[in-house]
């Protein structure tokens, strides 16, 4: 298999001849073209902005990242992290923002009251909400399945292996707060929380129960790409009052509406910045947010080009969101 | 392989085989009496005091990070360190660097290195498979994000054997640090990551530092093990002459030792780098740059195609990397058999001129762009994303009733029974029951183990969630090992079926679980079953493979003499090749429950709830972090549990 000394050095020189040959006719050099865009920085510096894993925070960033980058002329620098280590980048210095935050008053008492290393930002004007979620078939084949006072007539319905001889409600996307446990137990409801333990398993769920029409009921959340794809239902459960989550054990009425807001590093904001304006000044709606997260889950486009969309078409909108003087 | 075990049991010491019968008929008959009795039951949103002291500790490194010198003067000057020399591997090959838009070596220089690298470790053969393979990430469209996985896996791998070998040798040469280590090993090993995770971001902050500490402390243990057992199994009288010749102990560790034990080693250097190519995925949740980040990206919108791509650029990075170092390791054993003039010469031509080609393209790479950045127009990574996205929809939308009926089926017969036997039993029942079986299967000692791991289960505040996990653990345990056996003999006696097997083992091990936890949450629901199935992909092909070398180690001799005296192939399986197998078969189910438990995380992300959610979970959520580092310490001690208990067991039958 091996070469003799002699014929690998002179394949060798062959190579090197062809090689020559081949440079020497051309091809454009590296560093000749597109050195010049890099010096526009400006006095905006550098704009650390953490991405959360969904695909709805992804939207925020990628139009805040753009507009930060082409119009501020800051560096951006995305960071991908989960909500923990993102909060904790706060104090470390290696996160600026976070730009689409649910509730997590854990997080806040910890990092905003205690270690003041975080203050919110104000609102992204998205309302988030959590709830208990049936695909449109079943919505449509058994009306009054959307009240939860109805539920325990079509417990049997979502028997699985995973409930035994109650009916499963799926649920469990890790990074949430859930209180269904709780509240199946003080609605009396014949159901077993079953943990799927993922939000990619939650949405495999829903998007297979319409395919296929087959019953499922869960956690769920809006906005999520998923829902403009498949318009799922929410269920009604008992009205939510101010304080009636107040006692984890107790708990029988719907999680609150969130009012998804941004968080920033203290130092960050101390500091005034063109990107902390910015970001403070961030604000749009659900339909805003939807329209670029589709654009990113279903058009498969890149972040990047998902928001140079948007941007263009509002421009209007992101002037608003602009230092004054800008 | 139980019931080989068993059949030797009852032939020569009927006691034993009768006492375990007894034992548990006993438990079913107290389970059938004392069902729901003290079973230590937890919530999943109920904390113990342990959990919250946790939590408290974490709080509090976290708000003196910046004040506390440890964390100045210590981790900081580590962080340093680690994040200059990735950052460093990112300039030459991944990332734009010094002042220019690409790295200093483009695509053709990197694949010429990995050719040349190849050619010198290993041969031509490898050689031409390093440059393929390379080829094949940049037609996938992946040559980026497959160069930083590169630069932060042989970061991670280089700081690891830096490390690793001396501690290895230091264990082999000293019986009391070895039995100091061992255990520490373990722990690094089946620790699941997520538990370390979101801590090491708070000692080594977000960035290249963290992603390559997480990686290496999982990785660096099988080097440590290896290097430490190569320079164990050097036979003594070796040593003993090269002492009384006179050498000193360097002398003997530089000249005797290590060259003896050098095949162990590279072996220990290959499964490190496997080791860390597995963590990509997870590491991506820290930010670490790479071929993880497309993946979790991918997955965020279902898109299983794009996934996989990056999936398969894995798979390719690990066949690559696995087979130059096993090559590098039969060089060694080849080039201490034969030493002919005319092949060392051949091969010296060869290195000088594959090193002058080497030197023209990374020149090329640096200075011309077609050279430098892998021309986008040839790509065939899109197709294959679109391919494996139609074929995944026509097997989920068509298979999945047949394959829920197969979930029902087995979760009814086998899991569900075992977990209500488990999780229903009164925890000291458990207890006594494993105790009396340690004391028949492994003696006194292997008891007293038992006894002590059950001890911490009950600490940990997570009995019922552990037993749980131990009932999805052990039926997936058990179907490895069928699928072992079966695949591994077949592959053992035929070397044509194993040609054929192994890459796809190779595949099986080294995809991300993440990629196909889709299709299978399509095919199986969330649910318990899923992550049985998950974790026999993972731990079934290292089962396959130890069984199928272990029958092809049988003497052909024996094997002949036995069809020569007319047994059926059936019958020279049972009687004669799965018997003399027997160390093969113990390692293989050792092996195979490890295997299995490291996958418990993956299988809380797909309805398993129990251990593998509180891990999940805990990295999620601020107040669940003590929980989940409890969870992450209970999966360790069943892992230890069940560990010693096998081995106990099968060196007590093979001694009787």
């Amino acid at each position: 298999m091996a070469l003799s000394g002699k014929t690998g050095i002179r394949g060798a020189g062959v190579a090197l001849a062809v090689a020559l040959t081949l440079a020497g006719c051309g091809g454009a050099k590296v560093g000749d073209t597109g050195s010049a865009q890099s010096g526009s920085t400006g006095d905006c510096g550098t704009f650390n902005i953490a991405i959360n894993p969904w695909v709805g925070y992804e939207a925020n960033a990628a139009v805040l990242a753009y507009v930060a980058e082409k119009q501020l002329g800051c560096k951006v620098t995305k960071k991908d992290l989960k909500e923990e280590v993102a909060w904790q980048g706060f104090g470390t210095g290696e996160v600026d923002a976070v730009v689409e935050n649910w509730g997590h008053d854990d997080l806040r008492a910890k990092y905003v009251d205690d270690q003041k290393t975080a203050v919110s930002a104000g609102s992204t004007g998205v309302t988030g909400q959590i709830g208990w979620y049936v695909p449109p078939w079943m919505a449509e084949k058994y009306p009054d399945i959307t009240d939860w006072n109805n539920l325990n007539k079509y417990a049997d319905l979502f028997k699985t292996s995973e409930s035994g001889d109650k009916g499963q409600l799926l649920d469990g996307d890790p990074s949430f707060v859930t209180n269904d446990e709780a509240l199946v137990k003080n609605l009396n409801l014949d159901y077993k929380v079953v943990y799927g333990g993922s939000e990619t398993a939650l949405i495999q769920a829903f998007k297979q129960a319409e395919e296929k029409k087959t019953p499922v009921i869960g956690y769920f959340y809006s906005p999520q790409w998923l829902l403009s794809q498949v318009k799922l239902v929410k269920v009604k459960l008992p009205a939510y009052t101010k304080g009636c989550d107040a006692d984890t054990q107790k708990i029988a009425c719907d999680y609150p509406d969130y009012d998804l807001d941004k968080i920033v590093s203290k130092k960050f904001a101390d500091a005034g910045g063109p990107a902390f304006q910015l970001v403070k000044n961030f604000k749009w709606t659900n339909e805003d947010q939807n329209l670029v997260a589709k654009y990113i889950a279903e058009d498969k486009m890149s972040a990047d080009a998902a928001a140079k969309k948007w941007v263009d078409d509002n421009a209007d909108k992101v002037k608003a969101w602009l230092p004054a003087g800008k | 392989m139980a019931a080989v075990a068993l059949s030797k049991v009852d032939l020569r010491r009927p006691g034993r085989g009768a006492v375990v019968a007894l034992v548990l008929a006993l438990w079913l008959v107290l389970w059938a009496l004392l069902k729901g009795l003290h079973t230590l039951a937890l919530g999943p949103a109920q904390l113990t005091p342990l959990h919250q002291a946790v939590n408290d500790l974490n709080d509090s490194i976290g708000a003196s990070r910046n004040t506390n010198p440890l964390f100045l003067y210590f981790f900081n000057e580590i962080r340093l360190v680690i994040d200059e020399f990735v950052t460093f591997i990112q300039s030459l090959i991944a990332q734009p660097a010094f002042g220019r838009p690409l790295p200093l070596i483009g695509w053709l220089g990197v694949v010429a290195l990995a050719a040349f690298v190849s050619y010198a470790a290993g041969g031509f053969r490898v050689a031409l498979l390093a440059a393929a393979g390379f080829t094949f990430l940049g037609l996938q469209g992946l040559w980026e994000e497959s160069m930083d996985t590169l630069a932060l896996t042989l970061a991670a791998v280089v700081i690891a054997l830096l490390f690793g070998i001396p501690i290895g040798i230091w264990a082999g040469l000293s019986d009391r640090f070895n039995r100091v280590i061992t255990p520490v090993l373990d722990f690094m090993q089946t620790m699941p990551t997520f538990v370390y995770l979101a801590p090491l971001t708070l000692f080594f902050l977000i960035g290249p530092a963290s992603a390559t500490i997480a990686t290496l402390v999982y990785a660096a243990p099988p080097a440590i093990r290896l290097t430490a057992y190569g320079i164990r199994n050097v036979p003594g009288d070796t040593v003993e002459a090269s002492a009384s010749l006179g050498a000193t102990d360097g002398q003997t560790l530089r000249k005797v030792l290590l060259p003896t034990a050098k095949r162990t080693i590279i072996v220990g250097i290959n499964q490190t780098m496997m080791a860390a190519l597995s963590m990509v995925t997870i590491a991506a949740l820290i930010d670490a740059p790479g071929l993880g980040k497309t993946v979790i990206k991918a997955l965020q919108t279902l898109d299983v195609g794009t996934a996989f791509n990056a999936g398969l650029a894995i798979v390719v990075l690990a066949i690559v990397l696995d087979r130059v170092t096993t090559a590098a390791g039969d060089r060694v054993d080849r080039a201490r058999l034969t030493r002919r003039p005319w092949a060392a010469r051949a091969r010296q031509g060869g290195l000088i001129g594959g090193g002058v080609l080497t030197l023209v393209a990374v020149w090329l790479s640096y200075t011309y762009v077609w050279a430098a950045e892998f021309p986008p127009d040839v790509e065939v990574g899109s197709s294959i994303a679109k391919g494996v996205t139609t074929a995944t929809d026509w097997v989920q939308s068509n298979l999945s009733g047949i394959t829920n009926g197969v979930k029902d089926v087995v979760t009814l017969v086998l899991v569900d029974p075992l977990q209500s036997l488990l999780t229903g039993s009164p925890w000291w029942l458990v207890a006594a029951v494993v105790v009396a079986l340690s004391v028949v299967l492994g003696g006194i000692r292997a008891a007293i183990g038992s006894a002590v791991c059950l001890g911490l289960l009950v600490a940990t505040g997570l009995w019922q969630d552990s037993m749980a996990t131990l009932a999805s653990t052990l039926v997936a345990t058990a179907v490895v090992m069928v699928i072992g056996v079966a695949v591994g003999v077949w592959m053992g006696r035929s070397p044509g079926a194993d040609r054929v097997i192994r890459p796809v083992l190779d595949a099986a091990q080294t995809m991300p679980a993440f990629v196909y936890l889709v299709p299978f949450l399509a095919l199986f629901a969330a649910s318990r079953f899923t992550a049985i199935v998950a974790a026999v992909v993972f731990a079934a092909p290292v089962a396959v493979k130890i069984v199928a070398d272990g029958v092809r180690a049988v003497s052909p001799t024996t094997v002949e003499a036995a069809t020569a005296s007319g047994s059926s192939t059936w019958q020279t399986i049972t009687k004669v090749q799965l018997p003399m197998a027997r160390q093969a078969l113990v390692l293989a189910t050792n092996q195979g429950l490890v295997y299995v438990l490291s996958m418990v995380v993956v299988g809380g992300l797909v309805g398993a709830g129990a251990l593998g959610y509180d891990v999940v979970a805990g990295f999620s959520q601020g107040q669940l972090y003590g929980k989940g580092l409890a969870a992450g310490l209970a999966i360790v001690v069943l892992g230890v549990l069940l560990d010693r208990l096998t081995r106990a067991a099968a060196a007590r039958s093979g001694r009787s």
